[in-house]
């Protein structure tokens, strides 16, 4: 079944979204969005970084992301300039380096365009492994940090004096987020992984009435958005990833329209009478 | 009733000398104070005097840069910080708030908030609650974990008068019940719950501690806030002996100037009820003193 290029795309498209979910659940809870956006910048610099020293490209897109992650938490704590304004410069600079180290190697082409939008038709078997792996990985990790990482996201201050750790889970946090990243390029492209991280969960946020269920549904709802996204690019011969992040904003678009937004507000007013 | 184990005494965090400076400043600096098992200790203080700052180093979120902080080896700590805001995207009902730092059995969880009068609204989104049942929902929570030192960094902001006297009514309950510690936060620099055993005040550094009398021996105060306020509420009436200058250094009474208030540069409690110099009316504290003499309710620790 797997040897379709077509089945291969959604069963590795589908173990993205998995991940992606709760992960973009925390992302948008945490105001985290451009944090996202300048680690999967950064992933261009990855790779590049991979080619010039002949390193495996998902090994060396997480560890440029890490990185990254980790100087902006340094840059935080010197607290010289805001958050906005650093990972405005982080993001772009290290998107730039990327190119130029690319420019300098001129024996080597590579396709720009499949790194920034996603090659998903182009997945191979030992990709869904890791695609596979990693996410189980990912999603193992979350649900063990699962309550110190949403206490920290309430106030850091009350977990830590309640016992949790919240700069080491926000620090596990980073990794998490620089792993699925490695993962995601290929798949959806460095533009498009905070889309995929972030339409699902927000579109999740009108029907969920606690964490754990956003989280779960962020999930289904990302899957639903690379199986439509990966129908219509068959049907319309439109790229996948876009397709992809479109089909995510159809399903936005549905969650506003007021019969969710009804059967929410009857849930919460049954909430608070009993 | 009073259910105290026989540790009952058991010091639960001690500050000896502590002090925390950002950016080259003091925020707060000299404090002692040690909280025991069923006590109530009240920091209070003009904005900025470094009372959050005093909570949050006793119970370790913040680490001294000077002096030391000891506490109870497993002290079990019960927070309620000054600002919380729950962001709205995140779906969260009282009753998942109940266990957002650790699990709980679901009579653990009625229990606190049949306590604190929130059960009605278990299924509620914090979201939607006004400024005093969330505090409520807050003090269910940091009860509901059977703290030994429960902190409550300004409970009664956001809350009517006749919520604050319930609210310190409840917080009385939970002490006599539980028998833990309690480091509370007020705003107010004369008005403090009427259980306190100690009131200390800060400003930048220990300004002066003591033992409030209780509005009900006070005739004046009765009739100011009736009877019921009378069981909650008491009066703390203190004055310093020295001012803050603008720059940030201290203007004593007898007319020297200090670059800073030093923890036993003697200046502070030295003189009784005969003190009879002058005090600025402006007095960096923010309130207009009144004298009235009283002496350090602890012994400094040498």
């Amino acid at each position: 079944m797997l040897d379709d290029f077509f089945i291969r795309a959604l069963v590795a498209g589908i173990g993205i979204a998995m991940v992606a979910g709760p992960l973009g659940c925390f992302v948008i809870w945490r105001r985290m969005a451009y944090f996202g956006d300048t680690m999967a910048h950064s992933a261009l610099l990855g790779v590049a970084l991979s080619l010039l020293f002949e390193l495996n490209l998902m090994l060396s897109v997480f560890i440029v992301a890490a990185v990254v992650s980790l100087l902006l938490l340094f840059l935080q704590k010197r607290g010289a300039l805001s958050t906005d304004a650093l990972l405005g410069i982080l993001s772009h600079s290290a998107l730039s380096i990327g190119l130029v180290i690319v420019a300098f190697m001129t024996w080597v082409r590579i396709d720009l365009i499949g790194f920034l939008f996603g090659d998903i038709l182009a997945v191979s078997r030992g990709d869904i492994d890791i695609i596979w792996g990693g996410g189980i990985l990912v999603i193992f990790a979350l649900v063990y940090l699962w309550r110190p990482l949403l206490a920290a996201t309430v106030n850091p201050e009350l977990a830590e004096a309640e016992g949790l750790q919240p700069e080491r889970v926000r620090l596990f946090f980073m990794l998490l987020m620089a792993l699925v990243i490695a993962i995601a390029m290929k798949i959806v492209g460095i533009l498009l992984i905070t889309s995929l991280l972030i339409i699902p969960a927000a579109t999740a946020r009108r029907f969920a009435a606690s964490p754990e269920i956003m989280a779960v549904l962020a999930s289904l709802i990302g899957a639903l958005a690379v199986a439509g996204g990966l129908f219509g690019s068959l049907h319309w011969d439109t790229p996948s990833g876009p397709s992809i992040v479109v089909a995510a904003l159809a399903l936005f678009v549905l969650s506003l329209l007021p019969v969710g937004r009804g059967l929410r507000a009857s849930e919460s007013l049954r909430g608070g009478q009993n | 009733m009073l259910n105290f184990r026989p540790q009952e005494k058991t010091t639960l965090v001690r500050l000896s000398n502590a002090g925390v400076r950002r950016n080259g400043r003091w925020l707060v600096r000299g404090v002692d104070f040690s909280i025991s098992r069923g006590e109530i200790v009240t920091l209070i203080g003009p904005n900025g005097s470094g009372k959050s700052t005093t909570a949050k180093t006793a119970i370790g979120v913040v680490k001294p840069d000077e002096g030391s902080v000891e506490r109870m080896a497993g002290l079990k700590v019960g927070y309620v910080p000054q600002k919380l805001s729950v962001d709205w995207t995140l779906p969260l009902t009282v009753e998942r708030l109940m266990t957002l730092t650790g699990a709980l059995k679901a009579r653990e969880i009625e229990e606190a908030l049949a306590a604190t009068g929130m059960l009605h609204m278990a299924k509620a989104e914090v979201q939607h609650l006004s400024g005093g049942e969330f505090q409520r929902a807050l003090l269910a929570r940091a009860i509901a974990r059977k703290p030994d030192l429960l902190v409550l960094d300004e409970p009664v902001q956001g809350v009517d008068f006749s919520g604050e006297i319930a609210l310190y009514e409840l917080i009385k309950q939970i002490r006599n019940r539980t028998g833990c510690g309690i480091l509370l936060i007020s705003h107010d620099l004369h008005i403090v719950m009427a259980e306190t055993d100690t009131v200390v005040c800060l400003n930048g550094h220990v300004c002066c501690r003591g033992t409030p009398q209780a509005v009900s021996q006070s005739p004046e105060y009765l009739k100011l806030f009736g009877r019921r306020a009378a069981g909650a509420l008491a009066v703390y009436s203190h004055h310093h002996d020295h001012t803050h200058l603008p720059d940030g250094r201290v203007l004593h009474a007898d007319g020297s100037i200090a670059e800073s208030c030093f923890p036993g540069d003697g200046h502070h409690h030295h003189d009784g009820a005969e003190n009879v110099h002058d005090h600025d009316p402006d007095c960096g504290c923010g309130h207009h003193a009144r004298l009235h003499g009283f002496g350090p309710s602890e012994k400094r620790d040498a």
